[in-house]
């Protein structure tokens, strides 16, 4: 009982802890009560515990993380009444709940923009703890159960996305189970753990629904429990002052000083809780009423490569990040990233735990904190935007050049070359007059800056400009006249104002001159294209595909 | 408490009997329900997928020079595997009687490749990786060719030999 104790003798004020006296049938059903659940020796006490009066509305970050999980849990037991975690069933499942049970869509998307909201609450609190540098003495171990906390909650992002069964979760398995098969030694076998056998199928399902509703939450509420209780156990972190130095020697004393002149938890600091909790539900329901659950999308299907595969937002940036990375240094981001981050949140409590709390005093964590939340927000701009990929229609095929381009096209080359433009594919990566990809640079005026050889001799060769500007070589793809074509049909289209960002045409860098050894080419075709640039000038096409037949 | 003879003639305190007996039962009960459940969870390790030849259709049904999308059904898949017992890849017939087929699995990270005829080329729609129609990179982040997957004629019937996930199998 020294937990109460503690608390108890400088903390609770006479009025607070003298046992409650109501009148009437009331005051018996209370007595009763208290007499066997001990409310007045050991409940009251806990919950008007003082806090100190410098808590403010940064403190209601956790524990509307805690009211997020609440209803997670509570939608989650009621979506899993009607859920099959079966492979060929539980799309179908949630297709049921979606259209045909009373309020299926507005609990799918409770637990939908609940799981949001709670990824994005859990986030700003540990910010809010590290910042403030509240996870110092003495409450490291309460910053270890919270990081526990933090990867519970990814988890849980990660696998209630698969839990849908459609081809972002099937492929969202796959693309996981690679990355965890680049861990050096274990590698294969991790992933063969992941998706419980060799390919994603019958057991992988029910697995990751085990996962989410039974052995991540467990643990949730287990490190809830002991995170909740360490808050009362230590009390809630006063707001940093730049003058109060953490020293484990002074600091208990100096806290129970400061609690003397505390507010109590309840209702004082709690009413900031609830208010801000009730905030948040209500923002969470109105998206669920509006907008729904997680789109449905196209059930899981290994062979139906018409798909663009995205993770969940909170994983989009280092889905962005695994694309611009150079591959030399792939396998040691994708083990390494997340690896540090962890360790290092797992050692922070025990290297800084003394010294200055107050944020304006500690510039490292503020610039950190800054410039990871810009990366983060950089990162998710390019996932959503990809510039990387390139594009396609809705149901998978080559966008077509826009017909205004085509029908002001003279002669039947440049005709044949816009045509060419689109089944070539040059548009899944270069917008003419703003359709197309931005994988490379939009070509509408390539002309002003790309002479007719140098066009050429990228479209033969292609080439490796900076991040994902990456040209394959299409000189056995497309012969001289068709390049011809392409070329006459970009001469003719008209330089358009940009819409969208664009990639600067210079940026890549072509094989000029001798295409060097390790480019996409074979031998022969290094061959024959070097031969072709060294003989130079305008028939550089029609030479490679001499070249190509007489090698 | 009278100090009672240990097990090995140590003299050790009653409660530190006690505590053993509690602490040694649950390690032993740990033990014996652990090992298995552990051993139920690597199940996987030891199931490979087994590698079966895969009816894809007959050989006239494909084009000289053309590459299309097969499917077939995954020989491990477990009865209520539904959709995902599922397989695709990338078929070419190259001559009167050569094919190739390429896994459908991208060699960075796994997504789905997308063979264009047109282009002559397999793309990526995760990271845009392309591979030329050899399965040779064209364009990154992937670094390996695509994978070929073994295929046979059988009485004018093209098969597929089956494969696990890339990388994962
Ligand atoms: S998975 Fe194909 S490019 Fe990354």
């Amino acid at each position: 009982m020294s937990v109460i104790s503690d608390f108890e003798q400088p903390n609770v004020t006479q009025s607070e802890s003298r046992p409650l006296e109501l009148p009437g049938p009331v005051g018996a059903v209370y007595n009763w009560l208290d007499d066997r659940l001990g409310i007045d020796a050991v409940i009251r006490p806990i919950l008007v515990h003082p806090v100190p009066r410098s808590t403010n509305w940064f403190n209601v970050l956790g524990s509307a993380t805690l009211t997020a999980f609440i209803f997670q849990v509570v939608t989650g037991v009621f979506l899993a009444l009607v859920y099959v975690p079966a492979p060929n069933a539980a799309y179908q499942s949630l297709q049921w709940i979606t259209d045909k049970s009373l309020f299926g869509h507005l609990i799918r998307g409770i637990h939908y923009w609940g799981a949001s909201a709670m990824l994005l609450l859990i986030f700003a609190h540990t910010a809010r703890v590290f910042l403030t540098g509240s996870y110092k003495y003495p409450r490291e171990l309460n910053w270890l159960l919270g990081v526990g906390l933090l990867f519970s909650t990814i988890l849980m992002g990660f696998t209630g996305q698969l839990l849908v069964w459609n081809q972002d979760s099937y492929w969202a398995i796959v693309v996981g189970a690679e990355q965890a098969a680049r861990t050096p030694v274990i590698g294969p076998w991790l992933a063969q753990l992941l998706v419980a056998g060799q390919v994603v199928g019958g057991a992988t399902l029910t697995h990751f629904f085990a996962i989410h509703v039974f052995i991540v939450p467990g643990l949730m509420f287990a490190l809830i429990g002991g995170h909740l209780y360490l808050v009362i156990y230590q009390g809630i972190s006063e707001w940093p002052e730049p003058s109060n130095i953490v020293d484990p020697k002074t600091y208990k004393q100096r806290y129970h000083e400061l609690l003397e002149d505390g507010i109590p938890f309840f209702p004082d600091a709690m009413a900031k809780d609830a208010l801000f909790a009730l905030f948040a539900g209500v923002v969470v329901i109105l998206l669920a009423v509006f907008f729904g659950g997680a789109p449905l999308g196209h059930k899981a299907d290994p062979a139906n490569y018409v798909t663009n595969p995205r993770p969940f937002w909170f994983l989009i940036w280092y889905f962005a990040l695994l694309a611009e990375i150079p591959a030399s240094v792939e396998n040691i981001v994708i083990i390494g990233f997340p690896a540090v981050i962890m360790l290092w949140m797992l050692a922070l409590p025990f290297y800084a735990n003394k010294g200055e709390r107050a944020p304006s005093k500690r510039p490292w964590a503020v610039g950190s904190v800054l410039i990871a939340a810009l990366m983060t927000a950089v990162l998710c701009y390019e996932g959503y935007q990809s510039p990387w990929a390139p594009r396609f229609d809705a149901n998978g095929n080559l966008l077509s050049v826009p017909t205004a381009v085509v029908s002001r096209l003279k002669g039947s080359q440049a005709k044949a070359g816009a045509q060419l433009f689109h089944s070539a594919g040059c548009i899944a990566c270069h917008m003419v007059d703003n359709v197309g990809g931005i994988r490379g640079p939009a070509l509408d005026d390539v002309f002003q800056q790309y002479s007719l050889p140098r066009f050429y001799q990228q479209v033969a060769a292609g080439g490796k400009g900076a991040s994902y500007q990456y040209m394959p070589a299409f000189g056995t793809i497309l012969d001289a006249t068709k390049m011809a074509e392409l070329a006459a049909f970009l001469k003719q289209v008209p330089r358009v104002e940009r819409t969208v960002h664009n990639n600067a045409l210079h940026a890549a860098k072509p094989a000029r001159g001798p295409v060097a050894a390790g480019s996409t080419l074979t031998p022969l075709q290094r061959r024959v294209l070097n031969r072709c640039i060294a003989e130079g000038g305008a028939h550089l096409a029609t030479c490679l595909i001499a070249g190509n037949r007489h090698p | 408490m009278p100090p009672i003879k240990g097990l090995f003639g140590d003299r050790i305190s009653r409660e530190l009997f006690l505590t053993g007996i509690i602490v040694g039962y649950g390690g032993i009960a740990g033990v014996v329900v652990g090992v298995p459940l552990v051993a139920y969870l690597l199940t996987p390790l030891f199931k490979p997928s087994p590698r079966l030849w895969r009816d894809v259709g007959a050989v006239s049904q494909f084009k000289i020079g053309t590459t299309t999308e097969v499917r077939y059904s995954d020989p491990s898949a477990l009865r209520w595997a539904g959709t995902t017992s599922r397989a695709g890849a990338w078929l070419r017939r190259d001559s009167q009687s050569g094919f190739t087929a390429y896994s459908i699995y991208c060699t960075h990270l796994g997504c789905p490749v997308h063979w264009i005829q047109s282009t002559g080329l397999f793309l990526c729609p995760c990271h845009g990786s392309a591979f030329y129609s050899t399965g040779a990179v064209a364009a990154g982040p992937a670094e390996l060719p695509l994978v070929k997957l073994p295929v046979r004629v059988r009485g004018g019937r093209v098969q597929i030999q089956t494969k696990p996930i890339p990388v994962i199998g």
